[in-house]
C-alpha cells in the first residue's frame, strides 16, 4: 500500500496511508466543528486538503492571484536576536523590506511586553522616526500584554495564580481585575508614543496568555487608543484559540470573554476598534500534520466568514498547523500556508 | 518560517504590490479582495498583475514607489511614502509627521 511522506505535530518525519491521512484530516475537521460548534468543511474542501498534503512537491505554493498580505509578531526580533545575526533593528527592517520582500515589518523589543517598555519608550519612539525615514513598508510597533507582569515580584498586585490554589476565588478576581487597569494604561500610553513618533499601525501579539484579563486589558487599550487616534490601524493577535477563564466573569461590551473562539473573538476585537485580527488555532504535538491542518483550517474558514475585517492567521512555530518546532520543516509550513490562504480564505498570515 | 510563508503565500512585498495593498488593509480594515481591487484600480492594473514582479517593476518605477532595486533619483524610503499616500488616497502616518516636521502643514 502507497505511503505519503508527511509530519506530525512535533515536525517528526512520518509515513502515512491515505486512509489514514483521511481519517486523521476527518477526526481534525470534526474536532474543530464539535469545539467552536461551527459548520465542517465541505467534501471538496477536504479532498484539495488531502492533495495538498500529499503533493509530491516538497514545498508548495498558493495559485498565482491567491496572495495573501503578511504580517508580523516578533518582527525585529527573528533576524539580530533568534538568529543571533549581528545587525540592528534598522538593517533587519530594511532586510525584510529589500531582500525577504515582506509586505509589512514590525520594531519591537526584546522584553517583547508592553509594561517593560515603558522606561525606555521615548528612545524606541526616535528607533520608529528613523525607520519610517528609510523604509517604504508598512512599520508596525508591537508587543504583547502579558499581564503576568503587574504580579509580585514584578508588578504591585498579588499574583492570581498563586490565590486560586488556596481557593481565594475573589482575591484572585479582584487582582486581575486591578491587573487589567495597569495594563490598558500602559499600552495605550506606549502606544500612543510610538504612533505619535510615525508608526504605521500597532500590534499587540499573544493576547490572552494570561487569560481573559489579558484580552480585556488590550481591548480597554484599543478602544481608549480608537478613541485618541480614529485612524490608528490596530493588529490583534491572540495567544489561542480559546480564551482561557483565568478570572471567568470578564466581559466586554455584555460578552463574556472567557471560552470565546476565533469566530467569536473577531467580533468582540471588531467592536473594540481592531482594524486586523490574527486568529490563533493551536498544533497539537501528539497528532498528525494531517489532523491539526484540518482543524485549523475547519477554525480559520469559520472566523473569516463572521469578520468584518482582514483576518491573518498565526502560523509560526505550533499554531496554524505549523508544527511545534522552532524550526519547523518548509513541507509542512508551506502546506498550512497555502491551506489557510486558499481553503480558509484567510486575508493573509 | 516568514520567508517560507512569505514565498508560498505571501504578496512579495514592494517586489510587488504587498505593501501597498497591506496598507488598504490597515488604514480601511478592507478584507483581501477588496484591498486588491483598490490598489489595482490606483495603478491602473489588473489584479493578477499586482504580484506579477515583472509588471510590478515598471509600475513602481512608473509611480515612484519604490522598488527592491535602488536607481539613481528614484524615490525611496519617506519619499516613496510621499507618493504612495498620493496615489493611493491615505494618510500614512509618518509623511504627515513628516510635513508638520518641515513646516509643510
Amino acid at each position: 500500500m502507497e505511503k505519503y511522506f508527511t509530519r506530525l505535530g512535533d515536525g517528526s518525519a512520518v509515513w502515512m496511508t491515505e486512509e489514514d491521512i483521511r481519517w486523521d484530516l476527518e477526526e481534525g475537521m470534526k474536532d474543530a466543528a464539535d469545539r467552536g460548534r461551527i459548520p465542517e468543511l465541505t467534501d471538496d474542501e477536504m479532498q484539495r486538503l488531502f492533495e495538498i498534503i500529499t503533493h509530491p512537491e516538497k514545498t508548495v505554493s498558493c495559485e498565482r492571484g491567491n496572495e495573501g498580505v503578511v504580517t508580523f509578531d516578533a518582527g525585529t526580533l527573528k533576524l539580530p536576536v533568534r538568529a543571533g545575526i549581528p545587525m540592528d533593528r534598522m538593517a533587519t527592517i530594511l532586510t525584510h523590506e529589500r531582500a525577504l520582500c515582506s509586505d509589512t515589518m514590525e520594531l519591537c523589543t526584546t522584553d517583547y511586553s508592553y509594561k517593560s517598555i515603558k522606561n525606555f519608550v521615548h528612545e524606541e519612539a526616535m528607533s520608529m522616526e528613523l525607520a519610517q525615514l528609510n523604509s517604504i513598508i508598512p512599520i508596525f510597533y508591537g508587543a504583547m500584554p502579558n499581564l503576568g507582569q503587574y504580579t509580585k515580584p514584578d508588578g504591585p498586585i498579588d499574583n492570581w495564580s498563586e490565590l486560586l490554589p488556596l481557593a481565594k476565588i475573589p482575591e484572585a478576581r479582584a487582582a486581575q481585575e486591578e491587573a487589567v487597569e495597569h495594563a490598558a494604561r500602559d499600552m495605550v500610553y506606549i502606544s500612543s508614543i510610538v504612533y505619535d513618533s510615525g508608526a504605521d499601525g500597532i500590534n499587540f501579539d499573544t493576547v490572552g496568555a494570561s487569560g481573559d484579563g489579558d484580552f480585556l486589558a488590550t481591548l480597554k487599550a484599543v478602544e481608549t487608543l480608537k478613541n485618541k487616534y480614529p485612524d490608528m490601524p490596530v493588529e490583534i493577535g491572540m495567544a489561542g484559540e480559546f480564551v482561557l477563564g483565568m478570572h471567568g466573569q470578564l466581559t466586554y461590551e455584555g460578552d463574556r470573554l472567557a471560552g470565546l473562539y476565533p469566530h467569536q473573538q473577531v467580533k468582540v476585537c471588531e467592536k473594540a476598534g481592531a482594524t486586523i485580527f490574527g486568529c490563533v488555532i493551536n498544533t497539537n504535538s501528539s497528532m498528525s500534520f494531517a489532523w491539526n491542518l484540518a482543524r485549523t483550517v475547519t477554525f480559520v474558514k469559520a472566523c473569516v466568514e463572521a469578520a468584518n475585517i482582514p483576518v491573518h492567521v498565526n502560523a509560526g512555530m505550533g499554531v496554524g498547523g505549523v508544527p511545534l518546532t522552532n524550526t519547523s520543516p518548509t513541507d509542512a509550513t508551506s502546506r498550512a500556508s497555502k491551506a489557510i490562504i486558499e481553503i480558509g480564505k484567510a486575508d493573509g498570515l | 518560517m516568514a520567508v517560507t510563508h512569505e514565498v508560498a503565500t505571501g504578496m512579495g512585498g514592494i517586489r510587488t504590490a504587498g505593501d501597498l495593498v497591506a496598507r488598504m488593509q490597515m488604514t480601511k480594515g478592507m478584507k483581501l479582495k477588496e484591498a486588491k481591487e483598490y490598489v489595482a484600480g490606483k495603478l491602473g492594473i489588473s489584479v493578477f498583475e499586482l504580484s506579477d514582479s515583472y509588471r510590478m517593476k515598471e509600475i513602481r518605477e512608473q509611480f515612484d514607489i519604490g522598488h527592491v532595486l535602488d536607481r539613481d533619483k528614484a524615490s525611496y524610503g519617506m519619499e516613496a511614502k510621499f507618493n504612495i499616500a498620493k496615489l493611493l488616497g491615505i494618510p500614512i502616518n509618518s509623511v504627515e509627521n513628516f510635513k508638520k516636521k518641515i513646516g509643510m502643514i
